[in-house]
């Protein structure tokens, strides 16, 4: 008995330093994909290993096993499903939506636990302690990761919804979460705090992610992946499973760097996001927008692009949400081979928020078939821009805003793209509304800057037809 | 279960987040979205707490937890593994132009442009 349980706990262990090493391969497109198989294998191992545990240990009834097994027939084959039929501009919905059970399902093993316990009245600080925290932290992601997907399916309203006493409410919440723990660490046999504790984290998430504007949703998800992390790490502690522990704090702190870097990107403080209702909807504010400014720019036809883009030896495409809204990547993708095979240096300027996760851009452009060796990040492509002839930006805004370079706006500080360093500058855009900061882009009005006024599919489509008669 | 004492657990605790951090900082940003998935489908891991509460569960509230937990963890661990293994295959150093599905869709967004 103890030698099955050692063997087991040994493959665990295999199976955690196989994550380490995935996770590792994860460093460079060409080893990712195999970083993923190992982890995958590893993960296969150590469920094979507790089916081994539990049949040896023996103490599984019946029912117990038509659970397992159906439970987890019935999971893998939503997930399968979900995997296979996910679109990659959904995929931020998808993680948010594997977060949710995560964290739900480590929610769910300290409640179970608690509950099975056979002196539950008798359970120390040690396994009560990391139950309630992995009951409060996996429930709030539980609701606060299905509001997050509802948002980005727009099931949910992308804006900040704002309701009265919603900020006490965040702050009320919270401190019944040391009320609950303490409780429920006092008295583990406590029905009443335990089913509390749930029903509070499962509204908490709701009000937390609730006032928070589309636009910060990179920062959320990244976020929520980290504390599904960490609830999967205290279930670890309220089973005795490190390897609960070490593979949940891996997720964790990716998850905590992530949302860090997100953060930075957008110029604002984690805490600042999360109070929300700053003006960040997914329709951001344009009202003001179109008055003044249309007379200082320089608008451009597919033509005149065309023949900038066809006689350049350096093109560097700056592509922002908009792209991906547009449903335009591939067109992009096209455009750029036509290029690459007229002999043009063709690279991507990827600014860390383009998208709606991190790196999401980075994969709608794999998927439009575009090498990797093309996609640069921020600090790779800058000093790039100087060299490009043509720099052609395309559903990308804030990110582009010389103005961030000086004090005193509402993006001030941000790190942006140097698109206005280069020998030209054309922006494929359908009006002259504003980002989401809600103010004016100095690029549009450099005399050296060609607005391109269109929607992003259309204009690439023209575009690459335009381009094609110049070189074909 | 193993009788693991506080201590040690802390320790793993502790150390494994200096080894996430350590290695989770040098994936380069073109690959953030794959990473997320990636370790979301590590913290899948959560089915093996799952499979153990099944196998001590005695009665139907026991049974109902566990086998929602069964789902959600299954379902997280098998969805993210196939999702990201989706997602990096697409990756690719130089473009893939031979691929049979590729080159169609190549000559239907064509025939749109004639159109």
């Amino acid at each position: 008995m103890d030698t099955v349980s050692d063997a087991v706990h040994y493959i665990f262990l295999a199976a955690a330093a196989c994550f380490v090493m995935g996770l590792h391969l994860m460093n460079h497109p060409r080893t990712a994909r195999r970083g993923n198989t190992l982890s995958a294998g590893a993960m296969a191992l150590a469920i094979a290993a507790t089916v081994w545990l539990v049949l040896d240990e023996d103490v599984i009834s019946r029912t117990g096993w038509l659970v397992l097994v159906s439970g987890g027939v019935l999971g893998a084959g939503l997930g399968l499903w979900a995997a296979r039929e996910v679109r990659m501009t959904a995929m931020p919905q998808l993680v948010s939506v594997f977060n949710a059970v995560g964290g739900g399902a480590a929610a769910l093993i300290a409640v179970g636990d608690l509950l099975q316990a056979e002196d539950p009245a008798g359970l120390g600080a040690r396994v009560s302690l990391p139950g309630a925290l992995d009951i409060v932290i996996g429930a709030v992601t539980f609701s606060g990761s299905l509001i997050a997907a509802g948002k980005l399916q727009g099931v949910v309203s992308g804006s900040p919804v704002v309701f009265p006493g919603a900020r006490l409410l965040n702050v009320a919440l919270p401190a019944s979460f040391v009320v609950g723990t303490v409780w429920l660490v006092l008295a583990p046999d406590s029905r009443v705090a335990l089913y509390g504790l749930v029903a509070v984290a499962l509204l908490f998430g709701v009000t937390l992610v609730l006032p928070i504007g589309g636009a910060d949703m990179p920062v959320v998800i990244a976020l929520l992946n980290a504390f599904t992390g960490s609830a999967v790490a205290m279930a670890g502690f309220v089973l005795d499973e490190t390897a609960l522990i070490i593979a949940g704090m891996l997720v964790s702190s990716s998850g905590g760097i992530l949302t860090k870097l997100m953060a930075d990107a957008m110029n604002r403080s984690i805490a600042n996001i999360m109070v929300g209702g700053f003006g960040t909807g997914d329709s951001a504010p344009t009202a003001a927008a179109t008055s003044g400014a249309p007379a200082q720019v320089r608008p451009v036809s597919a033509d005149d692009v065309a023949i900038q883009l066809a006689y350049a030896s350096k093109v560097v495409f700056v592509p922002g949400y908009g792209l991906a809204a547009a449903q335009a990547q591939h067109e992009l993708g096209d455009l750029a081979k036509l290029l690459t095979d007229h002999g043009v240096d063709v690279s991507y300027a990827i600014h860390p928020v383009a998208g709606r996760m991190p790196g999401h851009m980075n994969v709608l452009l794999a998927e439009a078939n575009v090498p990797y060796t093309q996609l640069k990040e921020m600090d790779e492509v800058n000093p790039e821009f100087p060299q490009a002839d043509v720099a052609l930006v395309i559903g990308a805004n804030d990110v582009t805003n010389p103005i961030a370079r000086r004090p005193g706006n509402a993006i001030s500080g941000m790190p942006i793209l140097d698109v206005d360093k280069a020998k030209s500058v054309v922006v494929i855009k359908r009006s002259m509304g504003h980002g989401y900061a809600g103010i004016d882009n100095e690029l549009y009005t450099d005399p050296k800057t060609g607005m391109f006024f269109t929607d992003a599919k259309k204009g690439l489509a023209e575009l690459k037809a335009a381009v094609r008669e110049f070189v074909g | 279960m193993n009788d693991l004492d506080l201590l040690t657990a802390i320790t793993v605790f502790v150390l494994s987040v200096l080894v996430g951090i350590e290695v989770i900082s040098k994936v380069p940003a073109t690959l953030h979205t794959p990473l997320m998935s990636g370790s979301n489908s590590v913290h899948g891991i959560v089915v093996i707490g799952a499979m153990l509460i099944a196998a001590e569960a005695h009665n139907w509230l026991g049974y109902v937890l566990a086998f929602v937990a069964m789902v959600f963890g299954a379902m997280n661990v098998v969805g993210g593994y196939v999702v990201t293994d989706r997602m990096l295959e697409m990756f690719k150093a130089k473009p893939a132009a031979g691929k049979p599905a590729e080159r169609q869709s190549v000559t239907e967004t064509h025939e749109k442009a004639e159109v």
